[in-house]
């Protein structure tokens, strides 16, 4: 391809970045946060189905704002990266670290290389055995990586929505406290609650938000997503009345037949991946096993 | 514009690229050599220097499925290993149990359990029970060249199926045979050495509809009977405490059963046949 003219590089990259800026804050945002029991994931996300948030491995989660089809396709070379890893080395080493550098070094590449930037902005965060140990990297499109302290807000009003959490945010909330936080922050920026001082609708209801944790306290795959009942009764809406209408178009399911372990209570155990010595003995054969 | 990618230290091509939710299949392009039936089979029988997993029963009861093995794990005419486990869960609601070469069957198994769970984040649905029962036939046919030589690897696999209709039995098992034939079993299924004692012993003791902790005698028994004409495979072990590993799968997942409640099962079995034996010998007397 030939230049028609001539531009200098510090312009081309400038008109690069704006334009993946531009792109990113088209879309709705997504807050990470860390809570005492690990890393909670929330975006405002109408779609029951297209994933901002996903699970990579059974530590590390990973969230993303901007162009649907070039996040799902770096969500899926971050779980392909780490199944890879953790089959030919061991689970145990697959890190944060090493998803988020290699996100960044794609995230670099595309940016100088390509002609279009990734119009997206990721998180991966990892969970510890301890509070100290939890990780949140924050990647922009132009693969500059951050590590960032109790919560990452990305999309369109990041900027909003992190002074809000910075005025509410406390390490160490449980679970439903991290959850108000962080549903509060997004509802005070979000489009859809923008009648919110006019008597409209003043936060995000269950619908419009894809909720997950990561939860340290889980034996092996940590990221579970909270949806259906469990959702409502977190946020708790429980008040407002029984379920949602079934016409709405995007009603989050309940865990179905055939979804996956992670869906559902976060309370609930689970022996998902191959555990093999976690299973523990089921109440039904406390019964004698020899009559 | 990709060649320029695949020099950098980022995600090489095929991971950015490639479409497709297969962790076998991705593996086959990103990284061939870490797979099982890519190596170069043996030039000479090698069955004998080779550690072999015996005896696996699979039976269904009442609210799913039951999966036992024995745990000894001969080589030639020696014994192995005493404490080998051959029973894993292959994700929340399936199990797979492993009989013939034990190095290449262990490594399928991790190899099948991370397509489970790549396949599970990668679509965010778990596959069907019949999908997860034909990629493992597809593994095992794969291995064909090495089965030649003495390397086979005959699996069990059982599971809880969540899309079965009401009226049909949600647990299901399915058999293998070394070139990946892949066939669902009525009931209940043995594989390995001991497989032709045990199932004699299932004809007599299992029934359809049994419950839980019937059904797991019936699974211990099995592997007792196999144990009992069959060199290579272990019976209950007290001396060193080892016992069978018995898997159970219902609609909550797969849970291994303890220790303790399966040495239970197996020193009942043990008591009521040398009780037998003693009344024998009485009369016989």
């Amino acid at each position: 391809m030939t230049m028609p003219y001539y531009a200098s590089a510090e312009q081309v990259m400038r008109d690069r970045s704006e334009y993946a800026r531009k792109g990113i804050s088209r879309g709705r945002s997504v807050a990470v946060l860390t809570y005492a029991d690990g890393v909670l994931l929330i975006a405002e996300n109408p779609s029951s189905t297209l994933h901002k948030i996903g699970e990579i491995y059974d530590r590390i989660g990973f969230a993303a704002v901007g162009r649907y089809s070039e996040f799902e396709s770096l969500r899926v070379a971050g779980v392909r990266l780490a199944d890879v890893r953790g089959y030919s080395y061991n689970r145990r080493d697959v890190t944060g670290r090493v998803i988020a550098n290699a996100y960044a070094q794609t995230l670099g590449a595309i940016f100088t290389e390509q002609m279009k930037p990734y119009e997206v902005e990721l998180c991966v965060a990892e969970v510890g055995e301890t509070p100290e140990q939890d990780q949140l990297y924050r990647l922009t499109f132009d693969g500059s990586v951050v590590d960032e302290p109790d919560f990452v807000v990305m999309g369109g009003q990041a900027e909003s929505v992190t002074s809000h959490l910075r005025e509410n945010f406390h390490a160490g909330m449980g679970l439903a406290d991290a959850l108000k936080v962080g549903v509060d922050a997004l509802s005070a920026v979000s489009p859809a609650t923008s009648g919110a001082g006019n008597g409209g609708p003043g936060r995000l209801d269950a619908q419009q938000l894809e909720v997950a944790v990561l939860d340290r306290r889980r034996p092996k795959r940590a990221f579970r997503r909270i949806v259906g009942a469990a959702l409502h009764t977190l946020l708790g809406d429980g008040e407002t009345g029984p379920a949602p209408s079934p016409a709405h178009t995007h009603t989050p399911s309940h865990p179905a037949p055939g979804t996956p372990a992670g869906l559902g209570d976060p309370a609930a155990p689970d022996t998902a991946g191959g555990a093999a010595h976690t299973g523990e003995a089921h109440p039904q054969t406390g019964d004698d096993p020899g009559d | 514009m990709n060649e320029s990618s695949a020099g950098r230290s980022g995600f090489p091509p095929a991971y950015l690229d490639r479409v497709g939710s297969s962790f076998t299949d991705f593996l086959s392009t990103a990284a061939p050599d870490l797979l099982p039936g890519r190596r170069p089979a043996p030039q000479l029988p090698v069955g004998d220097i080779a550690p072999h997993g015996t005896t696996i029963v699979a039976v269904t009861y009442d609210g799913g499925v039951l999966m036992g093995g024995d745990r000894r794990a001969t080589m030639g005419n020696l014994i192995s290993s005493r404490d080998i486990e051959k029973v894993y869960p292959a994700d929340s609601y399936s199990v797979i149990g492993i009989a013939g070469a034990a190095g290449i069957a262990i490594e399928m198994v991790k190899l099948y359990q991370v397509e489970l769970e790549h396949y599970e984040k990668i679509e965010g649905l778990t596959m069907s029970l019949d999908g997860k029962a034909n990629r493992l036939a597809q593994m095992i046919r794969g291995n064909l060249g090495a089965a030649l030589q003495g390397l086979a690897v005959v699996p069990l696999f059982a599971g809880f199926d969540l899309d079965a209709a009401s009226d049909t039995a949600p647990g299901r098992i399915f058999s293998y045979d070394v070139t990946g034939g892949n066939y669902e079993e009525r009931g209940y299924a043995a594989v390995g050495s001991g497989s032709l004692f045990a199932k004699n012993s299932l004809k007599k003791t299992w029934r359809y509809g049994l419950p839980a902790d019937e059904a797991t005698r019936t699974v211990v028994e099995a592997l007792y009977d196999a144990a009992d004409d069959d060199s290579a495979t272990g019976g209950p072990d007290p001396v060193r405490r080892l016992y069978p590993i018995v898997y159970r799968v219902d609609a909550e997942g797969a849970v291994r059963l303890t220790d303790a409640e399966v040495a239970a099962v197996a020193d009942q079995i043990v008591t009521e046949r040398a009780a037998a034996d003693r009344q024998n010998t009485e009369r016989g007397a």
